[in-house]
């Protein structure tokens, strides 16, 4: 799928050797696997523990070839493209039928995705394949070592919000949230007909010409899911969506409008290869090669899980402008003072996981370093904590983490850390967790702020 | 003209002072082999941040001299100027 | 260099500086933004 992200398919246009260049710095799927931040993702290995490995960890693999953890599950691109086939309702995708066949049988052996997406999943024969692909509008599917196993077509060439390559970012997302969700349900022994609501909480923009971004992919999923019973909306908000999804789902449990609630995030299509050339140039490996989804399930007081404390919620305001330290203040400092309590009483603080060996191997920087040192900053400015970088460090390194997530934009930010936080919550390592993400607006070009959104997540006594 | 940055990192901000001196050095954007010779300043060096107002200055930028590699972000940037 | 009077690119970044807190330091001592950006790599 790389070739598809938004900068390789900018590059291989402009020059077709360079998907050859990509193709042989892609990593296979149990490189992938074996890759300690993926290993963090799946809850096999703390984040922490990042800091104890040997870095580089892509050249460093773990221990664990395990693709299941916890926290998740990681699967090839064998599955995917099955995956693709059973979301997609309108005959856009066509594999090949000996493909289709293996896909459908290591999907059927997942055990938890519904039986209506397991029968879209068939195939073509090879000619069909062969033929359509030299029609315009037509995108080949292929696999990491540059086998053509199918296509992507659109049915209305002539609208560009509906052109092949949108349609298959929108399949995507809505591939991997199904997936999420589908798990999630399972592994909490959750009935997918007793959710009432789904928030989506992706940075895709799904919709005709006439509708562009008019979205609600929380719809198709909780369909695709199998939760009949349930109706959705999405929440847009770039990065900071699921944030603001999350804080929005608990009130509308506390309010009692629904009291069963999923929060999805499909994939990020777009970033994949984002830094490729950075990584190109470095001879590394394009660690910009997992597509994420993700679904968090809220639900009324169970007295066992961690509670979402929508007293807490921080935000940052029109007012507090662009300035960083008043955004950490309106999203950390604020939030901390009106529940009475202080920097340090937060065990670990969930900001943007970026992992750091995909960006500062391209120049971008350690994204949650830069987060945690405002923190502290903060925390120092308020006395809490001596000034200096010893103590800056030292206060990191206890309430923060290394970053280890796919910079795949919304997901990043900070959910990865979520499964984590509720298996620490629940076994008492700390009483409160906090979890802060940004969102940059200022892309879209309507205007030259950020967003950000944060919420306390204690220990349920 | 002069060009301010606020990268936050070394590295990207020589990318941004490469790219408004000499010429994009990744090759890839418009101002590949163009060179502007634009004078480029990073926020936090002295010649840039002596100018305003203190208090002003610590209000927006501040808090960043203690979270970024201040001294490591004013060698790169002024090197690439000085290389004009 | 002295910003007053000059015009100014200003290239800011969400996890450095952005690019609105440096206007308005440069607008505070009489220089003109032409072109304020934020970046943002994630």
């Amino acid at each position: 799928m790389v070739q598809h992200g938004s900068k390789p398919s900018r590059e291989i246009q402009k020059d077709p050797e360079t998907l050859k260049l990509i193709q042989s710095s892609l990593r296979s799927l149990n490189e992938a696997i074996s890759y300690a931040p993926h290993q963090v993702m799946l809850g096999n290995i703390y984040p922490d523990t990042l800091s104890e490995l040997e870095s580089p960890w892509y050249e460093n693999p773990t221990d664990s070839n395990s693709h299941k953890g916890p926290h998740g599950e990681i699967v090839g691109e064998e599955i995917f493209y099955g995956l693709i086939k059973g979301v997609d309702d309108f005959g856009l995708v066509s594999i090949e039928e000996s493909f289709a066949k293996r896909s459908y049988s290591e999907i059927k052996k997942m055990g938890y995705l519904t039986g209506d997406l397991l029968q879209k999943i068939e195939g073509v024969p090879v000619s069909e394949i062969e033929n359509r692909l030299q029609e315009d509008n037509v995108l080949p599917l292929r696999l990491g070592t540059g086998e053509t196993i199918g296509f992507i077509s659109t049915d209305y060439a002539e609208d560009p919000s509906l052109s092949p390559d949108i349609l298959l970012e929108n399949l995507t997302v809505k591939a991997t949230a199904t997936m999420a969700l589908n798990s999630v349900l399972e592994s909490n022994g959750v009935d997918p007909e007793t959710i009432d609501y789904v928030i989506g909480s992706g940075e895709e923009a799904i919709g005709d010409r006439y509708n562009r971004g008019g979205g609600n992919l929380a719809k198709a999923v909780a369909e695709a899911a199998g939760c009949m019973q349930s109706t959705g909306a999405d929440i847009k908000a770039f990065c900071c969506a699921p944030v603001h999804a999350t804080v929005v789902g608990g009130s509308l449990i506390t309010s009692g409008v629904f009291p069963n609630i999923a929060v999805i995030g499909g994939c990020s299509l777009a970033k994949l290869g984002m830094k490729f050339q950075g990584h190109l140039k470095k001879g590394i490996p394009i660690m910009e090669d997992v597509l994420v989804g993700f679904a968090i399930l809220l639900g009324p007081d169970d007295q066992v899980s961690p509670v979402l404390r929508l007293d807490s919620v921080g935000r940052h305001t029109v007012a507090a402008g662009s300035v960083q330290q008043k955004i950490v203040e309106a999203l950390v400092q604020t939030p901390l003072s009106k529940v009475g309590l202080k920097f340090q009483d937060i065990g670990k603080y969930a900001t943007e996981m970026h992992n750091p060996e995909i960006t500062d191997t391209a120049g971008s920087g350690n994204v949650p370093q830069t987060n945690y040192r405002l923190i502290a900053a903060l925390a120092a400015l308020n006395g809490e904590i001596e000034k200096g970088a010893e103590s800056r460090d030292a206060f990191v390194k206890t309430h923060g983490m290394p970053g280890f997530s796919p910079t795949q934009g919304h997901v990043a930010s900070a959910i990865p850390f979520l499964g984590h936080a509720l298996d620490d919550l629940k076994r008492g390592n700390y009483q409160y967790s906090m979890f802060l993400a940004k969102g940059s607006l200022f892309l879209g070009r309507m205007t030259h702020m950020s967003d950000g959104e944060s919420f306390i997540l204690e220990k349920n006594h | 003209m002069v060009v301010i940055l606020g990268s936050p990192t070394p590295e990207s901000a020589e990318i941004y002072a490469k790219t408004v001196t000499e010429g994009d050095p990744s090759w890839v954007g418009p101002l590949a082999g163009i060179a502007l010779k634009l004078p480029v300043y990073h926020v936090l060096e002295p010649e840039v941040k002596n100018q305003f107002d203190q208090s002003l200055y610590d209000d927006q930028v501040g808090i960043m001299e203690s979270v970024l590699d201040t001294d490591d972000l004013i060698k790169t940037v002024s090197k690439v100027r000085s290389e004009q | 260099m002295d910003l007053k009077g000059k015009n100014v690119i200003i290239v800011g970044e969400r996890d450095g500086v952005p690019g609105p807190a440096i206007e308005t330091l440069v607008k505070s001592v009489g220089g003109t933004p032409a072109l304020v950006q934020t970046q943002c790599f994630v």
